[in-house]
């Protein structure tokens, strides 16, 4: 190695490729090992089904953890097993297999359990500078504590359970440098549906993100986690914080974060791997956070996506037929015309829940707002902690009582209704602003309408009973909406 | 095992909306079971039947007789974003595509292809209007060629070349499991395995953690 290559500055996705990297091929691709494989029953169940059929053994059963959080029933007192028709032999595999192949799983009624994203980072196996992967797309959430991870499909989980390994191509890098400081109605929600807008849904195709700058540094782990955790709806193969001292406090003593005679060369060594002054990304993004206004989306995909107080832009120009067929086919789908603004708008139903916002202090933030006020008679609001753990948590300190006395039914952990698979839904045509990440047609039930918004503007819209806007609760607002 | 492919010619279909999203490419509800097979009939389900009773609707592409037999897809961009679901490539692949000709694709998406030997082409926005323009004048008589080796699509008298990765391209040229190739590694995976517990060793030192 030459003096010169030595001292280059390395990114921080450069230091934890080459930390992990077993071989590379011609093209740039490098065989990667993996650190740590988490698993839920709906893709698991058929990663570990498929190993045992063709015989394969798990490389390191050590390094693989299980929960069920998909499909299982998140109604108060889990009334049955599963709220999707037939979905037991999804939970009843993912037992038998994990059994037989002699790996962990967290049950439906072990206290760990949760949102494979949510219980990952409270039990610590969520860890700066490890690679993860997860069947499941919204692994790159683990980036908000400095992880390299990201999701895979059921063929590539088996890869990397029987050989540790993946093969990974050398991504371009984009840094999102922001600043400015959050205002009281702004979350890290708002942020990356912002982004999304802006850039659109293939924004960052192709490339890793890091996440930096004074408002990130600013922001709590939890905020982190979702402002990673919808980077796939950006395109992104992955996103990332370089851990810092916060990251340090988060993962201190978590059951699977490294024993204390341990901690400090762990935490040496997490410090290290940031990226270097003067290291060189494929793509820079600035972005000043002080006066954005809270986001919603108004189609059915996320970067069809406006501040709260805006209006729906026409679809596309002609320029590019399949853009413009989309626009159209999301205004008709959700029943809404171009030029409409979405303030006032009457909704069916709340949702708080899901991977990106279901975790304590999401749960807290929606309940400052609800705390002695009563939902709209004609919502349906539900609201799903992320994890077992997070449900307990905030039972401990009264939060359920105040979603409940608000009219919000208070449900057992899981992926709940973010997603429709089968069973009951929102009903077709039914109008639902949901802090959840995918506003597909057909996501959240056959022609339900999603909005996608803070847990928040979520909270505050299920009082009133129409899509609102979180500064009207801030009267020292001084209405300078520049974005 | 995966069928290798070099060249493929067949019936090209064009769904040409941007953003197609794996929930669309098979909603959730319809992945009913625990295997990789089986999961033709809820391909595209929201958009191919009129009602749960799946009466097809004559509209959608894939129910018109002009298009009977396509393997190959013309779609938009960001094709297969979304959900990492590898239902929806076992989806595609159950109904007989064999190859995804898009603008992008969904970064999940495109590796499930590969392991699962489905080819996925990227080409410009422009190129796939004109291919589509072209086979859609007489779909089963107009077949879109596909030729791996050389990287090139041909449509009557359109041909471009379009990019894919070595590694991707060998392992769709060859049919291997890319368990299997990688396996052929395992002293090297097993050397980093024993280096980095030296360097890392608070990883290693927790396995009954909880």
């Amino acid at each position: 190695m030459s003096e010169q290559t030595k001292h280059t500055p390395r990114t921080a996705y450069e230091k934890m490729r080459a930390l992990h990297e077993v071989a590379r091929f011609d093209d740039g691709t490098s065989l990667i090992y993996i650190d740590r494989i988490i698993l839920h029953e709906r893709t698991g169940s058929i990663a570990l089904t498929n190993m045992i059929e063709e015989a394969r053994p798990v490389l390191c059963p050590d390094m693989v953890f299980a929960t069920i959080d998909h499909i299982v029933d998140t109604r108060p007192g889990r009334p049955s097993l599963s709220r999707m028709p037939g979905g037991e032999v999804f939970i009843d595999a993912m037992r038998t297999t994990t059994s037989q192949l002699g790996l962990r799983l967290f049950d439906v009624d072990d206290p760990r359990q949760g949102i494979v994203h949510v219980m990952a980072p409270e039990q610590g196996i969520a860890l700066p500078g490890l690679t993860i992967v997860c069947p499941d797309s919204h692994t790159c959430t683990l980036g908000g504590l400095g992880a390299l991870a990201w999701g895979i499909g059921s063929t590539d989980c088996e890869h990397a359970l029987a050989t540790r390994t993946l093969r990974v191509a050398n991504h371009r890098q984009m840094r999102i440098w922001v600043e400015g400081s959050m205002p009281p109605w702004l979350s890290a929600k708002d942020i990356i549906i912002h982004l999304i807008e802006r850039y659109s849904t293939s924004g960052a195709k192709g490339y890793v993100i890091e996440f930096d700058g004074p408002a990130i540094r600013q922001m709590e782990i939890e905020q982190r986690l979702t402002l990673c955790n919808m980077a796939v709806e950006f395109g992104a193969f992955s996103a990332f914080v370089s851990p810092d001292a916060k990251t340090l406090d988060y993962v201190r003593g978590r059951p699977f974060a490294p024993r204390p005679r341990h901690q400090d060369a762990a935490q040496s060594h997490w410090l290290a791997l940031t990226s270097d002054t003067g290291a060189l990304f494929d793509r820079e993004i600035h972005l000043d956070i002080a006066q954005l206004s809270p986001r919603i989306t108004w189609g059915t995909s996320p970067q069809q996506a406006i501040p709260i107080d805006g209006h729906i832009p026409a679809p596309s120009s002609d320029a590019n037929l399949s853009a413009a067929r989309s626009d159209q086919r999301a205004l008709d789908y959700m029943g809404l015309k171009s030029g409409e603004s979405l303030l006032g708008k009457k909704i069916d139903a709340a949702f708080i829940g899901s991977c990106t916002n279901s975790r304590l202090s999401d749960l807290r933030r929606a309940a400052d707002i609800l705390r002695s006020r009563r939902i709209a008679d004609h919502v349906t609001a539900i609201c799903v902690p992320g994890s077992t753990q997070v449900k307990q948590a905030a039972e401990a300190e009264g939060l359920h009582l105040i979603f409940q006395q608000a009219g919000f039914e208070w449900q057992e952990a899981g992926c709940a209704m973010c997603f429709f698979a089968g069973g009951h839904s929102f009903g077709a045509q039914a109008r639902v602003i949901s802090s959840t990440n995918r506003n597909f047609e057909g996501r959240q039930g056959p022609g339900t309408r999603t909005h996608i918004a803070s847990p928040e503007t979520v909270a505050l819209s299920a009082l009133n009973g129409c899509i609102s806007d979180l500064r009207s609760l801030m009267p020292q607002h001084d209405d300078r909406r520049v974005s | 095992m995966m069928k290798p492919i070099t060249i493929h010619s067949g019936i090209a279909a064009p769904l040409l909306f941007a953003n197609i999203n794996t929930d669309t490419i098979i909603p959730s509800r319809e992945m009913k079971r625990v295997s990789k097979t089986g999961f033709a009939d809820g391909l595209f389900a929201n958009m191919r039947y009129l009602n749960m009773e799946r009466k097809a609707d004559p509209a959608f592409i894939l129910n018109q007789p002009a298009y009977r037999g396509a393997s190959v897809l013309l779609t938009g961009d960001n094709f297969g974003c979304g959900s990492s679901r590898e239902h929806a490539v076992w989806a595609l692949y159950g109904f007989g595509f064999k190859v995804i000709v898009a603008e992008s694709f969904g970064s999940i998406f495109f590796d499930n292809c590969i392991t699962n030997g489905v080819l996925p082409v990227r080409l410009s926005h422009d190129t796939i209007n004109q291919f589509a323009r072209y086979v859609s004048a007489d779909p089963q008589n107009r077949p879109l060629a596909i030729d791996l080796e050389a990287r090139t699509v041909v449509a009557g008298a359109l041909t471009c070349e379009f990019e894919i990765p070595d590694t991707a391209r060998d392992l769709l040229m060859k049919g291997h499991a890319p368990i299997d190739v990688t396996l052929e590694r395992i002293d090297a995976i097993n050397h980093h395995m024993g280096e980095d517990k030296k360097r890392r060793p608070w990883l290693y030192a927790m396995a009954d953690g909880g």
